[in-house]
């Protein structure tokens, strides 16, 4: 039996039971962030906080929707949307946080990219946030279904057609992931299962595993220095506070985190109050109708890209294709073969594949939405290759980069 | 090192028993995933097929997906009549010959729109086309629709139930 004595006070009585004061220290206080940051250091808790919104705005939204085929449009677009007391709320915040995260996971993920933040220590940062990604890329997936509209319903067909592997014609593979012939009510059902308990579940696991691979190297900085945070941390705590690289995670780095997140915040309620619409396809205004494909079938912007990886080539390489961008981001800290892990612009030729990378996923973007004729398959076959061509590339070019 | 020995035998038994469980329980998920046998079963459509006229497209229904039915005419019969590969593709009741396939593109399972005055086939999604016997004319699809199991009694077609034309199609590759 461990020794305990009589409590002075609350705190005392927590921290004899569970040392709070040593968790503070150790997660807070004495965690150590890097000044030379910017505003892009912010994302993550930017994330934090959107993840939160769809959480809390889930709960809400699931004491009213119905997993039912022939109730579930109703629920959402009658019972939430006009008869609960601001059920148009959750909804709204759930739509745009929907949408809104992957911008946000976009720009998390080229400020790492840009500053080589997953080299030297931090490839499992880069890896674990990129299972997130495949992880939130589920998650809105099965989510777009539940309102069970003629974009869940196709959406569904086509991305679980994918399943059959093209030639090899696995179709008992695709039934088995729906539970029927045809997206119908099993499908729903475990779509729905997955939506609101499998796959958040994942998400928490791998949120806490991505801060936790973050622990040991610690965040970069914008110079992509190494920084010897027990040093840095000493100087910080015997006083030198101007002379430390470090500040306290709590409450230096967080005061100038929540700022960001407070600019954040008015952007994402002003987008829920007046321009909650750009998430909510008006063809999902429709019920679901198996008998009847809505003249164009896309998905929401964020896939787009690799959604147009796969159109413009047959059918077979174009599924290759897109399986090769789905996991190649994955194995960025393996392709690219270059020592220096400092911003994209001192790396030569690597300046220019970051930035040809970004703006073509752009114009990948925008082809996906466009339909598929003339010109604009063109474009959308191009960029499609140069993609590939790129990171095929990519470890050539890092390899024969200058140390600098 | 007796201790040892313990303890390697005890964590070799767990071992086999949570494996044994393992194995046990990733088969129960498995077909508990399974369609249902009531999804299974309900399975049958029967096509009454003297209602049909021609050059005119009629989706039909059978296990939740459309199914085209396309009466031919002379005139179309007549631009494919040397091609054995589209003629075999039809099935034909009586003196009239029908196309009857799955209405879902073989590319990623949208639904092909028919133009009577073109007489093609067009899917939306991706650009892909058919001809009126469902054969592909253009990709992204790779191969012509395909034809559901089928069985024709007089008059009737009964989709669901294999005939040995059907199987006949399936050996040719004329269906998958």
């Amino acid at each position: 039996m461990a020794h305990f004595e009589k409590a002075t006070s609350i705190h005392d009585w927590l921290n004899q039971r569970l040392a709070v004061d040593a968790v503070n220290r150790v997660m807070m206080t004495e965690y150590w962030i890097p000044k030379n940051i910017n505003f892009l250091w912010a994302m993550g808790m930017v994330l934090v906080i959107t993840f939160a919104m769809l959480l809390v705005s889930g709960i809400f939204l699931l004491m009213y929707y119905q997993p039912n085929i022939d109730t579930a449009f109703y629920s959402v677009n009658y019972t939430i949307m006009r008869e609960v007391d601001f059920g148009w709320l959750w909804r709204h915040v759930h739509g745009v946080a929907a949408s809104v995260v992957f911008l946000i996971i976009y720009i998390h993920m080229f400020t790492g990219i840009y500053y080589g933040s997953y080299k030297k220590g931090r490839e499992m940062i880069w890896i674990s946030g990129m299972l997130l990604f495949v992880a939130f890329s589920a998650e809105a997936f099965s989510g777009y279904m539940l309102p069970w509209g003629q974009m869940s319903y196709w959406a569904g067909m086509v991305i679980t057609n994918l399943f059959a592997g093209g030639s090899l014609h696995a179709d008992g593979l695709v039934e088995w992931i729906r539970g029927d012939y045809v997206p119908a009510q099993a499908f729903l059902t475990r779509f729905f299962m997955l939506h609101v308990l499998l796959i958040p579940l994942a998400i928490m696991g791998l949120i806490g595993l991505h801060f936790a691979a973050l622990r040991i190297p610690h965040v970069n900085n914008q110079d992509g220095e190494e920084i010897d945070f027990d040093v840095e941390a000493k100087k910080y705590l015997d006083g030198d506070k101007a002379g430390a690289k470090v500040m306290r995670f709590a409450n230096d780095f967080m005061s100038k985190d929540m700022m960001v997140v407070g600019f954040y915040l008015v952007f994402f309620f002003y987008l829920v109050f007046y321009h909650y619409g750009f998430a909510m396809d008006p063809v999902n205004f429709d019920p679901a109708d198996g008998l009847k494909t809505p003249a164009h079938i896309y998905p929401e912007w964020y896939f787009l890209w690799s959604y147009e990886i796969l159109r413009p080539f047959p059918f077979d390489v174009g599924l290759i294709a897109f399986a090769f961008a789905q996991v190649i981001f994955m194995l960025l800290p393996f392709l690219d073969k270059s020592p220096n892990s400092v911003p994209a612009n001192r790396r030569g030729p690597f300046a220019i594949w970051f930035w040809v990378m970004l703006v073509n996923l752009v114009v990948l973007t925008a082809m996906g939405k466009l339909p598929p004729e003339g010109i604009f398959n063109v474009i959308g076959f191009i960029s499609a290759v140069l993609f590939i061509v790129q990171w095929l590339a990519l470890p050539f070019i890092t390899k024969l980069e200058k140390k600098v | 090192m007796e201790n040892n020995s313990r303890r390697g035998f005890m964590g070799i038994a767990f071992g086999a028993v949570a494996g044994i469980g393992a194995v046990g329980s990733l088969y129960a998920m498995k077909k508990s995933w399974d369609p249902l046998p009531s999804v299974k079963a309900a399975g049958f459509t029967t096509l009454d097929m003297t209602t049909y006229n021609e050059n005119e497209l009629v989706v039909e229904k059978w296990r939740g997906k459309p199914i085209f039915v396309l009466k031919l005419t002379s005139e179309m019969l007549e631009t494919i009549k040397d091609k054995q590969n589209d003629m075999e593709r039809l099935i034909k009741i009586g003196d009239s010959h029908f196309m009857v396939t799955l209405g879902l593109c073989t590319h990623l399972g949208c639904i092909p729109g028919y133009n009577p005055a073109d007489k093609t086939f067009l899917c939306a999604c991706h650009g892909g086309m058919y001809d009126v016997t469902g054969d592909v004319t253009k990709a992204p699809p790779p191969r012509g629709l395909d034809i559901p199991p089928f069985k024709i009694k007089g008059n009737l077609l009964v989709l669901g139930e294999v005939s040995d034309q059907y199987k006949a199609m399936k050996e040719n590759g004329i269906t998958l």
